[in-house]
Parts: C-alpha cells; structure tokens; sequence
C-alpha cells in the first residue's frame, strides 16, 4: 500500500498531498514538514529510499523519492510495495506529467494541481496502484478532458476569454516567473518493463 | 430579476479562480495568511450562492488551501453539493474535494451514499470512475455496508477501466465491512483470470494486500498464483505474486520447494533488477521456511548471495541499500554464508549515505563473533567519533550496545572492556540515549558477579568526574548514567577503595541540579556509602572521632537536599538526616552501631527478567479490575503521579528493560499492571524471602581494602578518565589470547556458563569455528534473572489488536452457504435503534456473524448452479442499467432493491440520531438522494429561484417525496422494506411528518421541527429552529405563488430575509402540478425554549387552471414542542454519570400506567418522537440522555415492570422538562 504521496519543491513548499490515510491538517503538514526535512538534507547521489519518518506508519514504511529540478516527488508505502517498482512509478508519473503538461515545470504544478490530482488519480487509487502503463493513462486523462471541454461548450467561452484577457493584462504571465521556471528534465531511466 | 441573474453570470467570470488564487498567494509573500483569510471569506460568500458553477469554482479552490493546511471541514456540505452535480466537471471537482478532507467522522458522508450510488450507475464510465476515485479515500463501515453490492456488480462491468477501478476498492470496502468478504471472494478470484492485465494486475494487488495479512486463508489460491507466475509477462503482476508467495512459504513448505526452481530460472533470465530483487527475497524466504527441514540448499544460498553481492557492489546507491536490506535477512538463518562477505559490509560502513550505513550497522549485529566483537566495536566507536548528525550517532549508540548485549552478552569476553565501553560512551554529548547506558551499566553490575569491583571503580571515577557529564547542558539526557553509577557505588559499596572520597563527591552542591529521581537515588545511596564507611572506621582502631566527622558530613550536607522541591528527595533526605542525627548522638556515648547501620541495607537485590511481572500468574478469584476501594473521583492522576515518581525508584532497572513493550499497551491493560504492581509492592518483603538462598549479609566480606581494584590511568585529568582503556583492552585480549593458544593444551577449557532464559540462540550454531578457543578474561558468572514462580511461559504479548486486518481473517475455502451468496443484508436489529452511535456501529459489525455461521453447511453443487445463474442475471441487470439510465432516473440496479439494505439513510444510526449534529439534520432535509444542489438550496427561503432547473425538477418530485418519508420515518420504513429478515418483531412505522393543514387544494404536513442551530455555520446568539413542511397538491390544478406567513409571538419569530418587514410572508420557493408535493424549510428563531409554543400562519396561493387562476388561503397553526428544541445527542456513560453527580440538575418523575409495547419500542419512540439517545441500557432499565438547542442537559431513567413505566428525570431547567415529560406521556398516551 502507498500510504501517501508528497510533492514540494526545494524550499519545502507543498505542490500536491496525497493521503491515504487520514491525518488531520495540522499533522499533515507536520507530515509534509518532516519529510522534506528528512529529503531535503540527503546529497544528490545517494539512495532514494529512506526510513520512515516519525509520523506516518513509523518503522513499516519507507520514503521513496526522486528529485527532479526543483521538485520532489515522495512516495510513502508499506512493505508491500516493491522498492525498485515505486521508484519506477514515479518515473512514469513525471513521464505522464511531461505528456499532459508538454515540458513540465513546477508552475504547472503550482497552477494546475487539479489536474495533478487528476493525472494520479489514473495511476494509483486509495493507496493501490492502478495503472502503470503511460499510453493509458494518458488516454483516460485526455477522453476526461475532452468530457470537461464539451460540458464547458459555448457557456465556457465568455469565461475562457476572460482568463485569457486576465492573463494578458496582468504583468506577471507564470511562465515568467523567476522560480520554478526550470521545467523538469525527465531523465531516460533504464525502462523497468 | 432576470437582469439580475444576467449581471450574476458576467461577475462570476470575474470571480477568482484557482489560478488567480494561486498567483493572489504569490503576490502577498508577506502577508499570506491575511491574504488567504479575505480568500476564504470571498469563497465563503460564493458558497452561499445559488450556481453551481461558482460553488465548484470556490471547492476546487478550497481543495488547494486545504493542501496548504487549512481545515476546510466546515464546507463539507457543499463539497457534497458539488459532488452531486450532474455536469462531469463539478462532479470531478467535488469528488477530488471529498477524497481530500472526508473522512469516518465527517458526518455529512452519510447524505452521499444515494449520490454514490447513482454516479457508481451512471452510464458514463468517468462518473462512475471520478465516484469509485472518490470513494476508496473516504469509505467508511456504513458506505462499504451500503454499497458493496453495488461495487461487486461493477467488478463485471463490460469496461475494463471500470472493472479495475471496482476491483481495487473492494480491498478498501473488505477493510471496513469485513462481512462482504467470503460473498464476494468468488467474484474477485475470477478477475485474477481477467482478459484484461489492468483488472488482472488490480485484483493480484487485492488478494496480495489480504493474504499479506492473513496468509494461511489463501493457502489455497497457491496453485492459481502459481500458473500466473510462469505464465504472466507483466513485471508489476509478477512482483506482486513472488512478494505473495514470500508471504505464503512459512506455512506450506512443499510451495517452497516448487517454488525454487521457477524463481531460480527467474534470476538467471530476468533483465528488471526489480524482479529479480523480489526473486531473491522470496528465495530467501523460502530457505528459511526450510531451513529447519532441509538444508540442502546451499546451491540457492550462494546463488542469493552472489547476486545480492553484485547488488551491493552496484554504484546505483539503491542497489546496495536493497541488496544490504535483503543480506540481512539471509543472516538471520545463515548466517556463515553472509560473514564471508564482512569485507564488503563495514565497507559500506564507511558510505556517505546514511540509509546505507544504517543497513550495514544491522548486518553487524548479527555478524559479530566473540572472536571479532571487540574489533567491530573499535571501528563502530571510530564512527561514533566520527558522526556528525546526532541521530546517526545515537543509532550507532544503540547498535554497539545491541551488539553486545545480544544473547545475553554472549560474545562479550570481557567485562572490563564493555563496561569501558559503556563508559566512553557517557562522553558523548547530546545523546538520547543515557538511560540505556545506564541500564547497560545496571545490568551488567548486578549480573556479573566478578565485574563488580571494577564497575564500582569505575563508576566512582564517574561519580567524581560528574560535572563533565552534567557541565554544558540541564536537559542532557547523558546524566541519567550517573544514576546507574550513583545505585553501583551504593549497593556494592563493599568494593569501594576510597568510600569516603565517594561519598563526599555524591554529596557535593552541585548535585542538586540534577533531575529529581537521579538525587532521591544519590541520598539513598550516600546512606548505603555511609553505612559502609562507618563499618571501615569503627573496625580500624583508631580514634572514634574519624566516624563522628563522616556523620557531621552528611548532617552538614543533607539539609541541601531536604530543601529540594522534589518529593522523593526531600523525604528521602530528611529521613535519613534524622537517622545520621541519631546515629551521631551514639557515636558521641561512644556506642558501635556500623553493625546495625549496615544491617539496614543488608540482602542482595536479584535481577528480575523483563517480563516477570507480567508473569505473576492471578489467583484465582481476583479481579484486577475491580476497586478495592471506591476511589474518590479526581484523585486517581494524582495517584498515578506519585506512582510514576516511586516507579523511577522502586523499579530499577527492570523498568527500563520493559518501557518499549509498554508504550503500545491500552488503558485497560495499565489499569490491571497498576494493580499487580501494586500487589506486588505490597508484598515485597515476601519477594526477597522467596529466595533465601541468595541473601548475603554485608558483614561477610571483611576488608574490604583486599579486594583488587584494576588501576586506573589517571594520565589526563581533566577528561573523564579511563577512556582510552577499551583500546588497552583490545590490545591486552590480543596478547591474552597468544597466550591461551600456546598453552591451550594444558589447560582445559572449563567454561561453565548458564545461561539465560532469554538467549535466543545457542551459542554453538552461529560462533565461527575457532570460538571455542576463546576463553574468557575471567570466569564470568552471570546470574540468572528471576522468574516468578509457576509463571507461564506464553509469549503473546506482541500483538496489536487494534489491526484492522483481523476482521478480515475470515475462512474463504469453506464454499459459501446460500444464506451468503449474497451479501449479508442489514438484518432488522430494533435494539440498535436505540443505542449511542459508537456502539451502535459496534453491533453492525459484530451482530451477523454468529447468524451467518449457524445456517452454513449446505450442498456444493447447488451453490454452484445458483452462483452462475447469479452471474447471468447479472449480465442482465447491467443491460438494464445501460438502457434505463438513458433517461432522466436511472433505474437502480434490481438487486440493490431486493437484496441491499434500503435507502441508507434510513440506516438504524441515521434513524436513531436524526441529528447526530445539527448539520447533518439540515443537511438530511436539505439533499434528497436525486436531488440537484440548486433544488436543495431552494429549498432555502431566501433563495431566489432560477427557473432554469424548474423543468427537471419537477420531474422529480414525486420521487423525492418517497425519500423524505424514508428520511422521516427511518426505523418503520426499514420495517416495511426489508422483508428479509425479522428475528424480532418490527418497529411500528414512525413518523415525524404530522398533518398541519388541508384543504380540498392543499395539504401541509409539518415536521415534527428538526432543529438546528445554524445552517450556514455562523453561531449567533440565539437558538434558531428548523420547520420542515411538505406541500402536496391535491387538486388537478397547478398551484404557484405559495406565500408562507406566520404571526410572530414575542417568543419565537420567522426568519425573514433582510429588508423584509415583520408581517411580510415568505415565497415559497418553488410551484405544484397537480398531485405533485415537495418540502420547504422555513427558519424559526426562539427565544425561550422553556415552554411549548404555537404559533398562528396563514399560506396564499393562486390556484390556475386552465382558464382561469383564483386567489386562496389556508390558516394552519404550528405547534412547537419543548421535544422540538432537544437535539439527539450521544453521551457516554461516564459523561453522564458525572453529569448526575454535579448535583445541578433537579429531578422529576412520571409513570405511565398500562403500557403494553416491549421495552425496546419503548425506547425507540423516545428516541424518534423525542430526540433521546440510549446511554446505557441493562435488560429493563435504560438510560438516556438529550440536550436541548440552548445547552441544558436532560437526563432520564426509564425502568419497566408489568405494564408500568416508571420514567425519573432529570434536568437543569425544570420548566422544560416538566413540558418534555408531559409530551412523553402524551405520546403513549396516544398508541
């Protein structure tokens, strides 16, 4: 079982949380706190899993990690899960990110949580892995799309024009912004396939 | 109107959205949490807006603040709201919402379950997808009891993408409803067979998770897993089965002995290091289920730990950690083949990754020998220098004192050594861990007979060095270990070279800011030290004033301590002052009395083993759970910390040993070991009697200026000394050993230890081969811990109960009877009715199970026959469901409707509290299972209606009202539905809907007034009260313009949306077609609840037909009950004994003559009809409690005895409960 999946960047800012236990807000970020304490202070070339943190589960569990530019993805899972294959699956899911978002960077974590949510929501349900396979899901998430897109319709238009005209006027378009602009490199891990 | 609605659409697309909240947070880096403040009262305003849009626009962006930490509860109604959209993407939205921030006791869960049920049927596969998404993070007992039939109808959908989503949660809905397991297992071991690889994938990630659990129950399903492993391509399937198998091979070990050989060809072949990772693991596994059997397996063993070898050797840091985590589970049952590889492991030692250190430091405890531990311990204590993070440096602490205190101290040859050991250690600064040194040093001083002189040496040193330890800060946890040092230098005061000198160094000031428990133990053993003192002086012929200045030492100094603010200590030093006092005043008449003062501390203390206490077996006839005494309410933490205090003291080290066992225990279970710790204090002194053989009295060792004192290094003065000494001692064992070999064969190895009970190993099969040459330093004489007598020698202490996992250890082999074909319905239970919501649940669960096993064995095949005709008739109703949800009501699956419990909000909890919280009672009325939010919401008075939804609407309406009946009158309608099953007579059917007024147009049914506090969260000062009324419409023609008015009383007054005057009467919110009815709710605010009310209304409304409309009205008077103001409210019993106890509440009586219903119906009605909860009920006789909306407690006693019902009452305002009583009798006095 996965018991959690975190997503914050380099300074701990969280970009997604997902528990699948419930935790009240208040130990969540405490949760999201501690990991990225745990995280943050490992060197770049050293092993990706990590004893559990305090907080969730204690000594079952492990962390799982990547770091892709500035983010980190962290997988908490219990024993069950095989290591190795956690690892990869946070592979297909910035892979999947990088298709649904076309070079994905922080930003669009930052602006399109949602649609993260949507995104994993197609990988992993309650805690048990779903699907691994990229093609699918990224069909499911584009025929949800395409749902969303035709329920908007005409009505959607007037609202479309003015988040555009909003974005054009304000100073400050997302990509622009200094932090978080680096998009994530998807490095070609070795397939796990 | 209409341009308003125009001017609302052009503002919402001004309205914030996620990305404008986004970036609003980004621009106020200074002030956010003002920022996001505005933010939420902006979402709150758009919340109470009618479209639905806005609504989901505002939940998405309550989603994201909920991530970033704020509680979002409050708005779990309207994410409910959202979720039941019609359109996908608010669907989407409000399920993301829920899955965020529901959970078991989010109480508007319960209002979903319809919504659920319709979105799991609805004939778009991503509603059903976005539902099963949603429901696998907040299922809860009742969801999973509601819907599990519906899901396992969705495990045989035709889409695959639906049939995985279905198959995955059902792992969710075994957890919480347990009973739907053995019914629906057939069903999820066909899908292991699935065409598609994503159910297939989903349903082996079902059974691994259950059988991970409860092994032995899935036993069976082995041969199945094992055609899939050799057959399956899919890295994910296989990884699962090979981690199921590992799980499965220590109960079956001829599965291991099949299982070798594929995964063997598994390793060779496969390119995934992962799969091979998880083949080596199982490997393992499977040798050590065999291990014991057969060991012939070397072949497999060597090749495990060649690849976990060149696992290790991997640059890839992940490799190695894996290849160390599984190395050393091969060490625990081979251990011969993993220390072949200790080059390559404190190698890893040495690694800059601490995950990969940590590992290695486990792989250590299991290789060291009493050949290499002093080696392994030297590079360990390099490391210890070297650490920088202190948590590193505390595991490598608790590693090196693991090592060596494993099996006993098994490999430890020397003690000097250890206890040097033990003593570098206290230098370290900042640990955590100084308890455990110390109750290493304990332990070992108590044991080992032989140390002991060298450990009082050592500790004196300590003792006078204790500043070191106690200079830089107060909360050091290293101080602890003077505590150990203070009890040696005391109890074995006898191997004391220089007594004095110790005594006064635990006598000096600065001794007083140590901890409190550390000082009781300093002054208790300053008189031991003393005692000793005297003996040496008195003995020795020299003058008698020598021993009259140790005693003005101690009266000088002790007065520090009885000043302490610490109990312990201040008892403990005064008691002892006037002792020394006393002990003076004869030394002044020249009386010897070191005899007496040293037989004040004679006998030897013995070590208990850990787990003695706990083994005292209870006479019989004892009730640890009983009081003695009834305690006087309050005093029992005050007790409990003088325990705690004493516990420090009394217990020693035994406590220590047992501290981590005792951290998971519950209260109970402290309450009984409180107990028997107590006897056990009590009998103390029998507890040294026990064992006379052991008792020693001081007085035998003479001299004690003869026992040998190892000299110690005194070179560096100002550093706690003796610490280079564990390197001499490697050094000198090197030399001793040579020594031994050359003249091994004179002497005879006469090693004769006992060991004990709680070695877990021998010592034979694990040393390497040359161990038997090692002979200890010195004969080493390690006492044995003390058990009590007779205990039993059960280990099953380790055992959490609270796993959810054991509800699920359930027999799947055992074919399923008929009566479980299906899942178990809801059985009629009127009982539950009337309990308290947590118990209440309770029962759900527990209640079937015994019914369900009696009626079980029946024949095979016939199960068989009906299971397929089931699966066909499934097909059908799919069909169905695909071809009735074209239209606007989806049919509900038929099965649902035979089988299934009903409508879940008529559940016994939901029926038994209508309003467990005020919220829920709103939000019961306010969604009906079909209804769209923008119905709900103008349902509200104040809402303008937008007659866009009118259409739909009233198509439903008819529909609705069925529910609400089933909202109203929840414990008769599941009565009447549910036919199943009636072991007890049924309820009469209730309801709270009384007619209020009709004409030959209309009929008005009120509610029994629901009451509520609130509806949109903001409290206001007085207490508001919720009239339900349902309008029917009983002519042919259509009726509009519903105008809903009420004369005011001083006392209670209609809620009127701002700016209207105080006569004016509300619109009611919607309009009827002929024989159609629906429900608004109007808002009453009450002053004074003390007394019933009525009130006096009139509704207008224009009647049309076709050709002409007339003008009508009907009067009504409304009838608040003081019942209306009480909300159902659950207490528990010891609430609600100290609520008897306050004395505050004044009592009342009432008896009900000629009572003829059973006692539960009894109940029941009081409940339903008067807003009571069931506290505690014992055969006839019942307790039960209610709150009134303005806070008063009601309490009643109900007992019953030959058709008489004695009710005695209680309640802070007699005034309310003299008119609640009366409306109690009314009630029985009406059936």
């Amino acid at each position: 079982m996965i018991k959690a999946i975190l997503i914050f960047n380099n300074h701990g800012k969280p970009r997604l949380s997902k528990f699948y236990e419930h935790y009240s807000e208040d130990t969540e970020q405490q949760i999201i706190r501690e990991t990225f304490h745990l995280v943050s202070k490992r060197d770049e070339n050293v092993c990706n899993f990590l004893e559990g943190g305090m907080l969730i589960g204690g000594s079952e569990n492990k962390l799982i990690y990547r770091h892709y530019a500035t983010l980190y993805f962290v997988f908490c899972v219990d024993s069950s899960e095989s290591g190795l294959g956690i690892l990869d699956l946070i592979q297909v899911f910035v892979e999947t990110l990088d298709k649904c978002f076309e070079n994905v960077c922080e930003l669009d974590l930052i602006f399109h949580v949602d649609k993260v949510h949507n995104i994993l929501a197609e990988m992993v349900m309650g805690g048990m892995v779903l699907e691994t396979n990229m093609n699918e899901i990224i069909t499911q998430v584009d025929a949800q799309n395409k749902m969303e897109k035709s329920e908007a319709g005409i009505a959607g238009a007037p609202a479309r024009a003015v988040s555009a005209v909003k974005n054009m006027n304000l100073p400050e378009m997302p990509r622009n912004i200094n932090i978080g602009d680096i998009s994530i490199k998807v490095p070609n891990l070795p397939s796990f396939k | 109107m209409a341009l308003k609605i125009v001017k609302g659409s052009i503002d919402r697309m001004f309205d914030k959205n996620l990305q404008d909240l986004v970036r609003g947070i980004r621009n106020h880096k200074e002030d956010e949490a003002k920022y996001i403040s505005t933010c939420i009262d902006e979402i709150k305003q758009e919340l109470k807006q009618d479209n639905i849009a806005v609504k989901a626009n505002a939940v998405c962006k309550l989603t994201y603040l909920q991530m970033l930490g704020y509680d979002v509860s409050w708005a779990a109604f309207n994410i409910v709201e959202v979720m039941s959209s019609s359109k996908f993407t608010y669907k989407r939205i409000g399920y993301l919402a829920a899955s965020q921030c529901f959970h078991e006791s989010t109480d508007v869960i319960m209002l979903t379950t319809n919504q659920i049920r319709k979105d799991l049927s609805s004939p778009n596969q991503y509603d059903t997808g976005v539902a099963l998404t949603g429901l696998s993070c907040f299922v809860t007992p009742d969801l999973a009891r509601d819907l599990a039939n519906d899901i396992m109808t969705l495990m045989s959908h035709t889409k695959p993408y639906i049939r995985k989503k279905a198959v995955l949660i059902m792992y969710k809905v075994f957890l919480k409803y347990p009973e739907s397991l053995r019914p629906a297992f057939p069903r999820l071991k066909e899908k292991l067979e699935d065409p598609d690889p994503g159910v297939q994938s989903a349903a082996v990630n079902v059974i691994c998770e259950l059988a991970r659990r409860n092994p032995k129950n899935y036993l069976s399903l082995a041969p199945l897993f094992f055609k899939l492993m050799t057959s399956s391509t899919n890295n994910w399937v296989l990884i699962k089965i090979i981690k199921l198998f590992g799980a499965l091979t220590p109960l079956e070990p001829r599965l291991g002995k099949k299982l070798i050989e594929p995964l063997t060809n598994l390793i060779h072949s496969t390119s995934a290091m992962s799969l091979l990772y998880e083949c080596v693991n199982t490997v393992i596994a499977v040798l050590i289920s065999l291990s014991s059997g057969m060991p012939n397996h070397s072949a497999s063993i060597q090749l495990c730990v060649q690849k976990l070898r060149i696992l290790i050797e991997d640059s890839d840091q992940n490799l190695k950690y894996l290849g160390l985590l599984a190395m050393s589970k091969i060490l625990k049952t081979h251990p011969k083949s993993v220390q072949s590889h200790k080059d390559l492991i404190l190698q890893c030692l040495d690694d800059k990754d601490e995950s990969i250190r940590l590992r290695a430091l486990d792989l250590l405890y299991g290789m060291v020998s009493k050949k290499n531990l002093m080696e392994i311990v030297k590079k360990l204590m390099l490391h210890v220098d070297k650490a920088e993070g202190t948590t590193y440096r505390d595991e490598l602490l608790t590693k090196i004192i693991d090592i060596c205190s494993q099996s006993n101290y098994q490999y430890i040859t020397n003690f000097e050594w250890y206890i040097s050991i033990l003593v570098e250690l206290t230098r370290l600064e900042g640990t955590r861990h100084g308890h455990l040194i110390a109750s290493q040093m304990l332990d070992v001083a108590i044991r080992v007979k032989a140390i002991r002189a060298f450990a009082v040496a050592q500790m004196a040193t300590l003792l006078d060095n204790a500043h070191l330890l106690t200079g830089n800060t107060q909360r050091n946890g290293i101080c602890e270990v003077l505590y150990a040092a203070a009890w040696i230098c005391g109890e074995f005061s006898e191997h004391l070279e220089e007594p004095m000198a110790t005594l006064e160094a635990m006598l000096r000031p600065k001794v007083a800011t140590l901890p409190g428990h550390i000082q009781a133990v300093y002054v208790q053993n300053a008189a031991k030290l003393f005692a000793t003192v005297l003996r040496g002086q008195e003995g020795a012929p020299a003058d008698s004033t020598v021993a009259q200045e140790t005693s003005q030492l101690l009266i000088d100094r002790l007065p520090l301590f009885v000043q302490s603010s610490n109990l312990e200590v201040q008892e403990r030093a005064s008691c002892i002052l006037q002792l020394v006092k006393y002990i003076q005043k004869l030394q002044q008449k020249d009386v010897e009395v070191a005899e007496e003062v040293t037989a004040l501390f004679a006998g030897e203390l013995n070590p208990v083993a850990p787990k003695a206490q706990k083994k005292v077996p209870v006479p019989e006839g004892l009730d640890l759970d009983v009081w003695i005494n009834e305690p006087p309410s309050g005093s029992e933490s005050e007790d409990e910390g003088r325990k705690s205090k004493g516990k420090a003291v009394f217990a020693k080290d035994e406590s220590r040993h047992t501290k981590p066992r005792y951290t998971e225990v519950d209260e109970k279970e402290l309450a009984k070991r409180r107990e028997v710790r107590k006897a056990e204090q009590a009998n103390n002194p029998f507890y040294i009697k026990a064992s006379p053989s052991s008792q020693k009295v001081y007085q035998d060792g003479v001299g004690v200026e003869h026992i040998p004192v190892v000299q110690i290094d005194l070179s560096v003065p100002l550093k706690v000394p003796g610490m280079p000494m564990s390197d001499q001692y490697v050094k000198l064992e090197e030399e001793r050993r040579e020594r031994n070999k050359a003249d091994k064969k004179k002497k005879k190895d006469k090693k004769k230890r006992e060991k004990g009970e709680k070695g877990r190993r021998r010592r034979g099969d694990s040393g390497p081969e040359s161990e038997e040459d090692i002979t200890p330093a010195h004969m080493v004489d390690i006492v044995t811990e003390e058990m009590p007598e007779n205990a039993l020698p059960s280990d099953d202490d380790d055992k959490d109960p609270n796993d959810p996992h054991k509800a699920l250890n359930i027999d799947l082999d055992k074919p399923l009877a008929d009566s479980e074909k299906k899942l178990p319905v809801r059985s009629h239970r009127p009982d539950e009715v009337l309990k308290s919501p947590m118990e209440d649940r309770q029962v759900v669960e527990v209640v079937p199970e015994p019914k369900k096993k009696t009626g079980k064995e029946k024949k095979e095949k016939k199960d068989r026959k009906k299971s397929k005709e089931k699966k066909k008739k499934h097909k059908q109703e799919e069909e169905e469901d695909l071809m009735g949800a074209g239209s606007e009501e989806p049919v509900q699956p038929e099965e649902t409707k035979e089988v299934a419990a009903p409508p879940p909000a008529s559940t016994p909890e939901a029926a038994a509290a209508p309003a467990s919280t005020p919220r829920t009672a709103s939000g019961m009325a306010a969604v009906a299972p079909d209804s769209e939010p923008e119905e709900a919401k103008d349902t509200e008075p104040e809402e303008t209606k937008s007659s866009t939804h009118k259409k739909k609407k009233q198509k439903k309406e008819k529909k609705k009202k069925k529910h609400h009946h089933n909202h109203s009158d929840g414990a008769g309608d599941e009565s009447v539905q549910n036919g199943t099953v009636e072991e007890e007579e049924p309820l009469p059917p209730m309801s709270n809907y009384a007619l209020l007024a009709e004409n030959s147009y209309i009929k008005m049914m009120k509610q029994d007034a629901d009451k509520v506090c609130d509806i949109q969260g903001n409290l206001q000062d007085g207490s508001q009260v919720v009239v339900s009324v349902i309008f029917e419409n009983k002519c042919d023609s259509f009726i509009k313009s519903m105008e809903f008015n009420v004369l005011d009383s001083l006392n209670s007054k209609l809620q009127r949306p701002d700016g209207a005057g105080p006569h004016d009467g509300l619109i009611v919110p919607f309009q009827l077609p002929p024989g159609i009815s629906n429900e608004a709710r109007f808002i009453f605010s009450v002053q004074n609840i003390v007394m019933p009310q009525k009130l006096k209304g009139t509704l207008t409304f224009i009647v049309k037909t076709d050709d002409s409309s007339t003008h009508e009205k009907l009067d009504f008077k409304l009838h608040f009950t003081c019942t209306s103001y009480l909300i159902t409210t659950p207490c528990y019993s010891d609430a609600y004994s100290k609520l008897l106890e306050s004395g505050d509440l004044k009592g009342c009586s009432l008896k009900l003559e000629g009572v003829n219903q059973p006692f539960h119906h009894l109940l029941a009605r009081i409940c339903f009809h008067h807003h009571f909860s069931v506290v505690e009920r014992i055969d006839s006789c019942a307790s039960m409690y209610s709150r009134s909306i303005q806070g008063h407690h009601m309490c009643l006693l109900v007992k019953t005895a030959d058709q008489t019902v004695s009710i005695d009452a209680k309640c802070d305002e007699p005034g309310l409960l003299g008119n609640v009583l009366d409306e109690i009798k009314l009630t029985f006095s009406q059936c």
